[in-house]
């Protein structure tokens, strides 16, 4: 964890393998798996894995849980609708172009929030953010420009050919993935990403060494929307129909959170991993179930057993125990590691502290 | 004019009664554990559909139920501090908190939904459908009785804090675990009677919100926000502060709801703690710090 927490790890060929062969399979997964039902469930797959690694990239390094980015996504959902309807842009591929502007909206609505909400403790935070998502939710109900409970029908390109309909959302998806892991594997070995990781550890300590904890945190979260954002506008181009509560819903935040925390809180691949396992099962679950409750009650068990058993998450845990197996550290090192094994955020503090006090925190 | 503003006062008050007393438990589950408790939500949801089963199937009525539900909720709530809170460590306490109860609510969710179903219900009784008249204004009983009943379980839970060696215990965990623990308190039992007793309340609450509203298991959501809302305006831990805070948004959103519109009461509602924190982010009430993280 020290490891972790502190400088990225080098980058491996067996993770340049990794890498190579995942981008492979994405490109060439709609080319083989034509049936409309699958694609639609990868589609949500690649957008749940994008989303969480947004949450991850500022809940998982700053430490601060956000219960309200559920609220970004309908602001870019709606952003989307409203300029497609207002307008009366051509339902065609072009308006993938509006996903940027939703992210970009998503952001001014999170520097408002932000400047209010992060001012507050951990805990506090995580309530006033449910607050605030509920705000969100009822402007969706009573604002005249989201037309209320009734919604916003989003144009649809029927002219499309049937069989390869979900072919450009899917592709949209990758394109929104690929983007946001670069941007968080960029920002994970700046020093940026490193101050977050400071304030994760030790916010006053941070605050002491010179990090700017305010405009770092502010930053950090205001980032994290534009990814969240953008999925809302291909939500609602995919869908072709927004309600509030089917954009701002409540559930999307617990998913970035379960997402994250049983890939690997804190870790690039954990969000992604959790984020294609758990969301496909669940897009499985509600097409050939069709039963919301028994998802639920699934999800909090995982949940539970995740936080209990395994509260690192897979990818830290799994990870470790290869490099055991594999003898590559030496033993004293991998006893600090479990010994450092605690609740994921915040475990292994200082390290990152030590290396912002030598370059981070100008 | 003045009559609406009267009769607003009067069902912000007595309907911020109810939510004192689940509020009180939630911010003294808080107060001694450091746990926020996301599930108290559908844990009051869960109450109301105790008290409709019991009435319903058994026909026995909402206020003697509580008999049954109050210790039924109580032993819950010990059940979920032993088996989850408890085993949560140290670090991060108060977010993995946070977590592990939302847990616990969705779980509950769901159940609650794939037994009773998602239509509405509401519990019924000669006092729900029938209203006295004080001064020219009708008062539905049961928010007259549902007042009664908060006032005298919240008075049972003062005295149960201020004037029993239990309290004195309880009192000292939540001033300083560590302290407490080193002149001899039983802090873990502490802990599980306080969770149980932060709980049982929502059996009451949740009778009384069930024969006054019309539920289902996602009412939880907006239910949670509401009391999550009330305790950190009356500075987290601190039960006159969630008392408090509980009558003066609830009679805000009765007057905002009389002389403005329905609709956007319940925003105000989010609106005030938004301002709130944003002057004082320890709350309305709050001390410096209760329990500062």
């Amino acid at each position: 964890m020290a490891i972790l927490s502190a400088k990225a790890k080098p980058f491996s060929k067996g993770k340049a393998a990794v890498v190579v062969s995942a981008i492979a399979v994405i490109a060439v997964f709609p080319l083989i798996f034509t049936n409309p039902a699958v694609t639609e469930i990868a589609i949500f797959a690649l957008m749940f894995m994008a989303t969480s690694e947004a949450w991850n990239g500022f809940a998982g390094w700053s430490g601060y849980f956000s219960l309200g980015h559920a609220a970004f996504f309908g602001v870019g959902a709606y952003t989307f609708a409203i300029i497609a309807n207002d307008y009366k842009l051509p339902a065609g591929s072009g308006l993938f172009l509006l996903m940027p502007v939703a992210g970009v909206v998503a952001m001014v609505a999170a520097v408002l929030v932000g400047l209010v909400a992060l001012r507050t403790k951990r805990h506090t935070f995580v309530v006033i953010t449910i607050g605030v998502f509920f705000i969100f939710q009822l402007l969706g109900y009573n604002l005249s420009i989201t037309a209320g409970a009734s919604g916003l029908q989003v144009p649809t390109p029927y002219n499309w050919n049937a069989a390869t309909f979900n072919n450009p959302f899917y592709y949209a998806a990758a394109i929104l993935l690929g983007f946001t892991v670069g941007l968080y594997w960029i920002i994970r070995r700046s020093a940026f990403g490193l101050q977050l990781l400071s304030i994760r550890d030790d916010e006053e300590r941070a605050k002491g060494l010179g990090v700017p904890v305010w405009r770092v945190k502010l930053s950090a979260f205001v980032i994290s929307a534009f990814p969240v954002g953008m999925a809302g506008a291909l939500f609602a181009f995919l869908i072709g129909q927004i309600y509030p509560n089917t954009v701002f819903n409540p559930l999307f935040d617990l998913s970035w959170a379960l997402m994250t925390l049983v890939g690997g809180i804190g870790t690039i691949a954990g969000p992604l991993l959790g984020g294609v396992v758990l969301e496909s099962i669940q897009q499985y679950l509600n097409l050939y179930l069709s039963n919301a409750d028994i998802y639920l009650i699934v999800y909090g068990v995982v949940f539970l057993a995740v936080m209990f058993w395994m509260p690192r998450g897979v990818v830290p845990t799994v990870g470790d125990a290869l490099r055991r197996r594999r003898g590559a550290r030496s033993a004293s090192l991998v006893s600090a590691e479990s010994g450092g094994a605690g609740t994921a955020p915040g475990a292994g503090s200082g390290a990152s502290l030590a290396v912002v006090a030598q370059e981070g925190g100008k | 004019m003045v009559t609406d503003f009267i009769r607003a006062v009067i069902d912000g008050v007595l309907s911020g009664s109810v939510y004192a007393l689940m509020a009180a438990g939630l911010t003294l589950i808080f107060g001694v554990m450091e746990v926020i408790n996301v599930a108290q939500g559908i844990l009051v949801i869960l109450g109301a559909y105790l008290s409709y089963v019991l009435s319903v199937h058994l026909g026995i009525d909402l206020f003697a139920g509580l008999i049954i539900t109050i210790p039924v909720m109580f032993i819950l709530g010990v059940g979920i501090q032993w088996g989850l809170m408890s085993r949560l460590g140290e670090r991060e306490k108060v977010s993995m908190s946070i977590l592990v109860t939302y847990a616990v609510a969705i779980i509950l969710e769901g159940a609650l939904d794939l037994i009773f179903g998602p239509s509405y219900q509401q519990l019924t009784a000669w006092y729900v459908n029938q209203s006295m008249h004080v001064l020219g204004f009708y008062l539905p009983y049961i928010y007259v009785f549902g007042f009664l009943l908060a006032v005298v379980l919240l008075g049972a839970l003062y005295f149960i804090l201020y004037r029993t060696e239990f309290g004195r215990s309880l009192r000292a965990a939540q001033q300083n675990r560590t302290a407490a623990r080193l002149i001899g308190i039983d802090v873990n039992r502490v802990s599980a009677i306080t969770f149980g007793i932060g709980v049982a309340v929502t059996a009451a609450g949740g009778m009384v919100f069930g024969a006054t509203t019309s539920f289902n298991a996602n009412s939880s959501a907006d239910l949670i926000s509401r009391l999550l809302t009330i305790i950190i305006l009356g500075g987290m831990g601190s039960i006159g502060g969630a008392m408090g805070a509980s009558v003066l948004m609830l009679v805000v959103e009765a007057l905002v709801s009389t002389f403005w519109s329905p609709t956007w009461a319940t925003l105000v509602f989010y609106a005030v703690l938004v301002v709130v924190l944003a002057v004082r982010p320890a709350g309305l009430f709050g001390q410096k710090a209760v329990r500062a993280q």
